[in-house]
């Protein structure tokens, strides 16, 4: 099991860095493969699951704005990862730069 | 580290994916914030109100991070960015379904749990006003669970295991354990408004908990390791802003 090297090797330059991103990888893509379902994740199911335990709530306010589809909703989510992403890739580069020199 | 922990982590890590594959179940569950109008306008206050005196407190202690050390602006910055990242990856669990990560470990363990509290509300404004993911009105529940419960957690238990002398470990637990504490949180403060009717609030939260936690737990340990990912490269490339946090007095063990 390749979790076992991610937590012992910690020797300065042999981080398993390697083994931390293949163990996310593997457990992100292990559901997929082994696990039966739709893989929905929306908030309508969840609000679903309230409506049974009080079929009567009904929400008393609705979102501000709405993405107009899940394409737009999926836009702003992978904006939402670019963008943070960019700063991380960014901020550790400066790092690593200032370090070489 | 010796092998005798080296060989308990394995056996503790094989347990619970072992656990794992016997409970998970085919039905579908959804662990995410709370949407908008899910709560009544009184629990949405009480959650408001609870929330405002933690939010005061770490914009106090942001301000003072930033005016004692504009260094470290860099490093606040990526600790919120991780947070920007990891709540927008809605990643598939072991649940038949989906949810995602809060990435707010990193920030408390840096830079303290209040200072994360401010930056974990900002992704949740964010997600709540131009998403429809969570609301405006359930924000200060889902501040609660996420920008304040889970940092804390991950603060606390971070602390904890430092003090013995196990950094990384610390790391690793104390993202993964913050991660999962904000949907235990996130199923106590809807099994409290929707109370099952046989069985009541605990009944309900049995029922929240099992699915929300359940799908929670592989993305947790995803957290966490990503969690000590980031902290690797600090290590590596900004030994200095660490040392400013005084986070590196603990020589790896």
């Amino acid at each position: 099991m390749s979790n076992k090297k991610v937590i012992t090797s910690q020797s300065k330059n042999k981080q398993g860095n390697w083994w931390l991103i293949s163990a996310v990888i593997s457990l992100t893509v292990l559901p997929l493969i082994f696990v039966k379902g739709d893989f929905e994740g929306a908030d309508t199911e969840a609000q679903k699951l309230i409506t049974e335990i009080q079929p009567n709530y009904k929400p008393w306010i609705k979102p501000i704005i709405e993405p107009a589809s899940s394409e737009i909703a999926s836009l702003l989510f992978a904006s939402q990862a670019a963008f943070g992403a960019g700063v991380i890739g960014y901020i550790i580069g400066f790092y690593k730069g200032k370090n070489n020199h | 580290m010796n092998t005798r922990l080296k060989n308990r982590i394995c056996l503790g890590l094989m347990a619970s994916f072992s656990c794992l594959i016997i409970i998970s179940s085919p039905n579908p569950a959804y662990a995410m914030h709370i949407a908008e109008g899910f709560l009544p306008m009184s629990w949405a206050v009480f959650w408001w109100l609870l929330t405002i005196p933690f939010l005061v407190f770490g914009f106090k202690s942001l301000s003072h991070v930033t005016q004692k050390n504009p260094e470290l602006k860099l490093l606040l910055a990526l600790s919120g960015a991780f947070g920007f990242v990891l709540s927008a990856l809605k990643i598939p669990s072991v649940t038949g379904s989906c949810s995602h990560p809060t990435g707010t470990g990193l920030g408390a363990i840096l830079f303290g749990p209040s200072v994360m509290s401010v930056l974990g509300s900002l992704v949740l404004l964010f997600q709540a006003v131009l998403l429809a993911h969570g609301g405006l009105t359930t924000l200060g529940a889902n501040i609660f669970s996420m920008a304040i419960v889970g940092p804390w957690v991950a603060f606390v238990i971070y602390s904890i295991m430092v003090s013995c002398g196990k950094q990384k470990l610390g790391i690793f637990f104390g993202a993964t354990l913050g991660n999962l504490a904000t949907y235990v949180v996130t199923s106590i403060q809807l099994a409290i408004v929707f109370p099952a009717v046989e069985g009541g609030v605990m009944a309900s939260f049995i029922k929240f908990g099992g699915i929300f936690a359940i799908t929670q737990i592989p993305l947790a340990i995803s957290e966490g390791f990503l969690t000590v990912l980031v902290w690797n490269w600090l290590q590596s490339y900004a030994i200095n802003e660490l040392q400013t946090l005084k986070l590196l007095k603990i020589q790896e063990g």
